[in-house]
This record gives C-alpha cells, structure tokens and sequence, in this order.
C-alpha cells in the first residue's frame, strides 16, 4: 500500500489545519476534530517490513521514550523449516538500531513489528483499580499519567507485553498511537517514517480508508486470538510461528 | 543494572513488576485469614479446647491487618493517589475492591468483634488507669461505661453474629487476592479458577501455623503451662486443612501435566531450573510434606506431650515457611517466563532499597511489634484480669 | 432499655458519621470531568491529544523544499517521508532559522535499510556493503533523493 499522490492530496489540507494550531502554540485537539467519527486501527503489512527499526526510534523521538523501554519494538524471527511451535527470536534493543546481519540456516527469516494493539475488550483497562487507563469513543487506549497509582496490574494483565512503568513519573506507559498528532490528521510518527509503508495509520470508522479494501482482500491475523482481546492491529501476512 | 535473560522475553518484560513486597502481602492478609478462622472455630463452632488461643488468635489477626496495607504502599508508584481506589473505584477490578473488602474486615468484622470482646476489660481499664492510657482507653470505651449482664449479653450474641459474617469475609479478604491473580489470562502460571481457593487454604494452613507457634512462645515467655490439649487440637486443625491445600495444588498440577498445553513446556522447564529449590525443595517437601507427616506421626504413635510440643513447633516453622514459599512461587514465578514462551528473565531483589530484602524483612518484623503494644494493652491471656489476679476468662459459649 | 444498648448506638453513630465524612470528601475531591465518556478523567482526553508535535509530516517539508520533494517524487525514495533519514524536525520547521538539521553521514544512516539481511524481502533493494562499496559513503555515487544511478545520471550529475 503505497503512500500515493491521491493520498497526499487528501492529507495536505488537513496537515495545514492541524499545523496552524502547532504554529499557533495552542495545540489541543483541533475543533474539527469528532471523536465519535473515528475508529482508530493499524495495518500492518509484514512482507513490507525491511526490519530498520525507523519506527522504533522515531517513537522514542516523538514521545520521549525512557531508554530500554519500547512503545514498539521490532522482532526477528527464525523459523527453521518445520518448526513453526519453537521459532527463534531476537529484539536487539527493540530492533532500534536495526538487526546484525546473521547466517541463515535452513528456514525463513522476517521481522515482525509490535505495539499495543488498542484492543477493543482490553484486558489492561478492565483491571486498573481506578480508572487512570481506559478506551477513547474513537478507539486508542491510554493512560491518564495523572491518575495512574503505578501498580503495575495493568502490565501483568497486557498479553503482548506492550506496557511498562516509566522509571521517571512511576506510572504506566505505552503506545498511545500518537494520540496528539492524529488527533490533528497527522499519522503517528512509526507510520510516517517507515519507508516501505509496512506500517499504516487507519480508521475504521472512514468508509473511504483504504483499510477496507485491504481486509476484504487479504488474509489478516491479529496476535494472540484465543485471548479475545478485540485487538485492532491486524497484520497481513503473518506467519503462525509469531507469538 | 543489567539483567539476564535467557532465550527471548518482549522487551518491556526483562523487568520483573511485582517484586518481594507483592510476596509479602498475600502471605500477610493469609495469616489474618487464618486467625481469624481459628478464633472462630471457637465462637462460632464451640470448640472448647482452642479457648486459650481465641483472643491471641484475633489480636494476631489485628496486628498482622495493619501491617498488610504498608508493602502495598511502598510498591506503587504514587502512594499518595492511593486514595483514588476509595474515591473511583473501578467495578471490573478485583484490586479496586481491595479498599472496600479491607476496610469492611477491619471495621466491620475484627475491630468490632475484638471491641466487643473486650469491652468489659476497657471499661475497667478506663477507670483503673491514669495519663495518656487512661485516655486511649475512655476513648475506646466510647463514652459509654456500662458493663451490666444484660449489656454483656448483647455484646456476646453480637459478637457471635459477627464472627458468623466474618468467617465468609476471612475468606472474601484473602480469596479475592487469589482472584487478583487467577483472573488474569494473559498469565498461564496465575489463571486459574482454582487460584481462590488454593490461597484460602493455604491462608488458614499459615494463619493456623502462626497462632500456634505464638501460643507456645508466648505461654513459654509468660513462664506458664502449655495446655496440650489445645495445642493438639490446634495441630488436628491444621493437618486435616492441610491435607486439603496439598490435594488441590496436586491437582492443579497433574492437570497441567497432563493437559501439557502451549504454556506447559516453558513452566515445566522453569519449575526445574529457575523454581527448583524454592517450589520442589522448600515449599513442597520442606513446607508440605515434611509438617503433613510429623502431624501425621503424632496422630498415630503415642507420644509424650514433651515430643509432640516439639514436633509441633517443628511442623509448624516449617508450615510458615512452606507458605511464604509458596507466595513467592505464585508471584515471582509467574513473571519468570516470557509470555511468549520463548524465554527467561530473572528477578534481582534489592537490599536496601524501597522494595528491597531489608525492607521486606522490616515489614514482617513488625507485626510482631504491634502485636507486643496490643497485648500490652489489651492481655489475651485467659488467665489474665485487668484489675484483680483471679481467672476470669471470657464466658463463650455458656447459657 | 436503651442503656443496655446505648454503646452500640454511639458506635453506629460514629460510623454514619464516617460515611457521610467520606461522601462529602469524595464529591469535593472526585475530578468534574470523572465518568464523561467512562470511568476515566473525561479531561484527559484532551491534555494527551495536547503534547507538542516532534515530527512534522511529509507534507510540511514540501511548503518550503519544493526543489527537493520534486526531484524525490521521480525516485524510488518517493514513499520514503523526508524525516526517516532527517530525524524529526517539527522544529525547524517552525522556525527555520533557528534550529538547523544535521547533515546525515550515509556510510552509516543508508546501511541500515540497505545492508543485506535474511530477514528482509528478496525484494528489496540490499546489498553487502563490504562488497558492494567497501564502506565508502554512499552518496559517492548515489543520490539520496533520487538513489538509482541512471536518474542520477539523467539529471546530469551529483546535486
């Protein structure tokens, strides 16, 4: 899915207005802006993935990720012929700063990106004590730094380990799909600096995202079924050897 | 402070969450769930021959309650928002009803029964003493001095009504931590619906330990006689609960090897390597087996009372040990593992730090501190009067 | 009749007294916007959705680097967004004058999506580049606007 000239037209005008309010020093969400006109999901293409890790920094970038803590990170992943139950797998610093190259034996190799996946029936918002995590009307799961107590049950609940504590304000932290910034119509700072566009921002709620055709006509997991999460990050092309 | 990881974890999870002090509190709320149940079996259930452990059982309780909040507070992030689970209580979390389970069994269940219990002694006391005691105990007496057999009366059915609700509410307080853990389905190790119950009986296996290992010490510290008739009693109840805590974690067990699901071979190689001294050694055979059959033993040869005391004290250290390890097995146990099933992490416990070794050692030591100050205040001794030296145990029981 | 019970009505009264304490400490203390959308500070919303912009987005750089994006648009870096090489520039972007992107060293920032790797797609452009270039830069002879040779060479040599 390649981001095209039909694509940036759309998003030109809407990169201005959101703009205007950057510049303007007064960023809260932009007026125009609906949450009960949006759906938040993300695709995410995995014979695209090159495994550059761009993402992983420009999230760090973006969001002031404390070192050794990942909102995303990248993972290799070795399977070795028919061995699809006991695959190996690394994650060099998230993948940040890219993979070594390694020797492959017999088998395939891919990377596979990871984030929350803002699930729908999240089990980490149904077990915070007090209501400091929680589900947007428009889909994207995020944590109140405010209110958070810092008990760690939500990151024991998470079955993706997509959750940590962030050691400086002690409450809990993760992937927030840049909330601030597609709240402006921008897309978050992964899918902007991927360069292959394995990665793709789409809201589930615009019956003009590419999104829909896409699921219509591909087959799309997401992780970890069997726990009914609801989760709304679906990759193509996924292997059944990933965890 | 770099930690080891073998094989593959997501890289948010090298870290371990829930550390020694998350150890602590289960095994804390677990002995007041006990006492109380052992006080109990003599309110509720008439069993004569525990009376001289009643109001130890429930100071106990008491003292350990207090204390069970602390490592909570010094785990999370932002203690001070603690409050907020009081305020905003969020109805699908089993923590957040933690607040309100504690608050009901502090206020509601043990105060009110040990108020009641004692409201005789604290109203002489009030006119007895002198200076700040004087206060603390008017206070307690809540302006009120009559003490009359009727009053009396009323605070005994009162109190039995009490100690029937609070039999369920032992079991809500220390059963919903064991839901805390055995609701969470992204962990193998803790989801489980037999969770609940394997901790309420573990709970009153230690809770039962400790009353009667105090008993003994603090009957051998008063240089009186050890009435052997209840330790035995004491040591009936713990075999035959026991017995059932052991048949459950078997079973959870065999299922798990049976069944051997995708969870299975990372948590049975985890049980071998990182969990074998802690889980096989200490909490199985040290903690289980061995007091199972030293009680077992007592109960088949004919022993002097000399023997069995030290078998008991024997059986029962090793019982609250065998617990605490079990705790530990519980909580750090279901962190060691990725929940990808492709690796291993390990738990670094500090010294000196927040929620360290030291710390942990701290928390536990004192409960027993408080314990001292109640019963100073308030002697559970049945042979104990707070104005003339005459027995004057508590009437229970007796219409 | 009563005196018998009289501690047990004082005690009662103590602890209506408590609840109502509480009810009022918690309609005072509760935040306003508590329970708008869920059981959540509705306002937090917003105080996220209000963190500052790091990233400034393709389209940003276009308003001022026409010749750039233009001459990128032919390439097959096209889809790559300016700040995947450049880091994020928000900033400059605001005041341009104030904060200067680095230039970027490409022995080491083209290797990372380019060097050869198992893992990625038999499609994609990588190479071995101890045997590709010997660990010279790569804008040597690419262009990192328009990286395939013959485009560089189309245009007449290095910009």
């Amino acid at each position: 899915m390649d981001v095209t000239r039909r694509h940036l037209l759309l998003l030109l005008p809407a990169a201005a207005v959101a703009w205007k309010y950057v510049l303007a020093g007064t960023p809260e969400a932009s007026p125009n802006y609906k949450l009960s006109e949006h759906w938040w999901s993300m695709l995410i293409d995995i014979p695209k993935c090159i495994g550059c890790g761009r993402c992983v920094r420009a999230c760090a970038d973006e969001n002031d990720v404390p070192d050794g803590y990942y909102r995303t990170w990248i993972e290799r992943y070795h399977v070795a012929d028919w061995k699809v139950e006991r695959p190996e797998v690394e994650s060099p610093h998230g993948g940040m700063q890219g993979f070594p190259p390694n020797e492959s034996t017999a088998g395939k190799d891919f990377f596979v990106p990871k984030l929350c996946n803002h699930c729908a029936d999240s089990p980490c918002t149904q077990v915070c004590p007090v209501g400091a995590t929680f589900i947007t009307p428009d889909g994207v799961v995020l944590v109140d730094k405010t209110y958070c107590l810092g008990c760690r049950y939500c990151v024991q609940a998470c079955p993706y380990g997509c959750r940590f504590i962030n050691p400086k304000t002690n409450t809990a932290e993760k992937c927030t799909l840049c909330y601030h910034r597609i709240s402006k119509g921008l897309t978050t700072a992964c899918c902007e600096v991927c360069p292959t566009g394995a990665r793709q921002l789409a809201d589930l709620k615009n019956p003009k995202d590419p999104i829909h055709e896409f699921l219509r006509t591909h087959a799309v997991q997401v992780l970890k079924p069997h726990m009914a999460t609801g989760s709304k990050v679906f990759y193509n092309g996924m292997d059944g050897s990933v965890r | 402070m770099q930690i080891p990881v073998e094989g593959f974890m997501y890289p948010n999870e090298v870290e371990l969450q829930w550390g020694v002090l998350i150890v602590l509190y289960p095994f804390i709320t677990g002995l007041v769930a006990g006492a109380f149940i052992l006080a109990s079996l003599e309110r509720v259930f008439r069993v004569e021959a525990v009376k001289p452990t009643y109001r130890l059982a429930l100071l106990t309780a008491l003292a350990f309650l207090l204390v069970a909040p602390l490592p909570l507070q010094l785990h999370l992030g932002h203690p001070e928002r603690s409050f907020e689970m009081y305020l905003t209580p969020h109805r699908s979390s089993a923590m957040a009803m933690f607040g309100f389970i504690y608050l009901w069994y502090l206020m509601a269940v043990l105060l009110l029964e040990i108020w009641l219990d004692y409201r005789r002694d604290i109203v002489l006391k009030s006119q007895a003493s002198i200076g700040m005691v004087r206060l603390f105990y008017r206070v307690l007496t809540l302006g009120s001095s009559n003490i009359s057999e009727r009053s009396l009366r009323i605070d005994e059915r009162l109190g039995y009504f009490i100690t029937l609700v609070g039999i369920p509410s032992a079991f809500l307080l220390h059963g919903y931590v064991g839901f805390i853990f055995g609701s969470v389905k992204a962990n193998p190790w803790w989801s489980s619906p037999l969770m609940p119950i394997v901790f309420i009986f573990s709970a009153m296996v230690s809770g039962i330990a400790v009353v009667m290992l105090l008993y003994m010490v603090s009957t051998w510290l008063r240089g009186r006689e050890i009435e052997i008739r209840c330790l035995d009693k004491i040591a009936q109840y713990l075999f035959y609960t026991f017995i059932i805590d052991f048949s459950l974690e078997m079973l959870d067990l065999l299922q798990r090897i049976y069944e051997a699901d995708e969870s299975f071979r990372t948590l049975d190689f985890m049980v071998h390597t990182r969990l074998w001294k802690s889980q096989v050694i200490v909490q199985i055979l040290l903690g289980t087996v061995t007091p199972i059959a030293l009680i077992g033993l007592t109960r088949i040869l004919k022993l002097t009372g000399t023997a069995r005391k030290r078998i008991y004290a024997l059986a029962g250290s090793l019982t609250v040990i065998g617990i605490f390890a079990m705790r530990w097995n519980v909580v750090i146990g279901g962190q060691l593992f990725s929940k990808s099933f492709l690796g291993y992490t390990t738990y670094k416990m500090g010294f000196a730090t927040r929620e360290g070794l030291l710390t942990a050692i701290v928390l536990m030591i004192l409960p027993f501190v408080i314990l001292w100050v109640l019963v100073k205040l308030l002697p559970p001794w049945p042979d104990a009067d707070p104005l003339t030296a005459s027995d004057t145990t508590p009437a229970h029981g007796t219409s | 009749m009563f005196e018998d019970i009289e501690h047990l009505i004082r005690l009662a009264v103590v602890m209506a007294i408590a609840v109502v304490a509480f009810l009022v400490l918690r309609a005072a203390v509760v935040p306003s916007s508590f329970g708008q959308y869920g059981h959540y500070r509705g306002a937090a919303i917003a105080e996220i959705a209000a963190r500052p912009i790091a990233f400034a987005g393709h389209d940003v750089c276009g308003a001022c680097h026409t010749d750039i994006v233009e001459q990128k648009k032919l390439g097959k870096h096209a889809v790559v967004s300016c700040e995947a090489c450049h880091g994020a520039l928000a900033r400059h972007g605001d005041d341009p004058t104030a904060v200067t992107p680095t230039k970027l060293d490409t022995s080491v920032l083209c290797s990372r999506c380019h060097e050869a790797n198992s893992a990625k797609p038999k499609s994609f452009p990588q190479v071995v580049t101890a045997d590709h270039s010997g660990g010279i830069g790569c804008d040597t002879c690419h262009q990192p606007h328009t990286p395939k040779i013959e485009e560089k060479i189309a245009t007449g040599g290095k910009k």
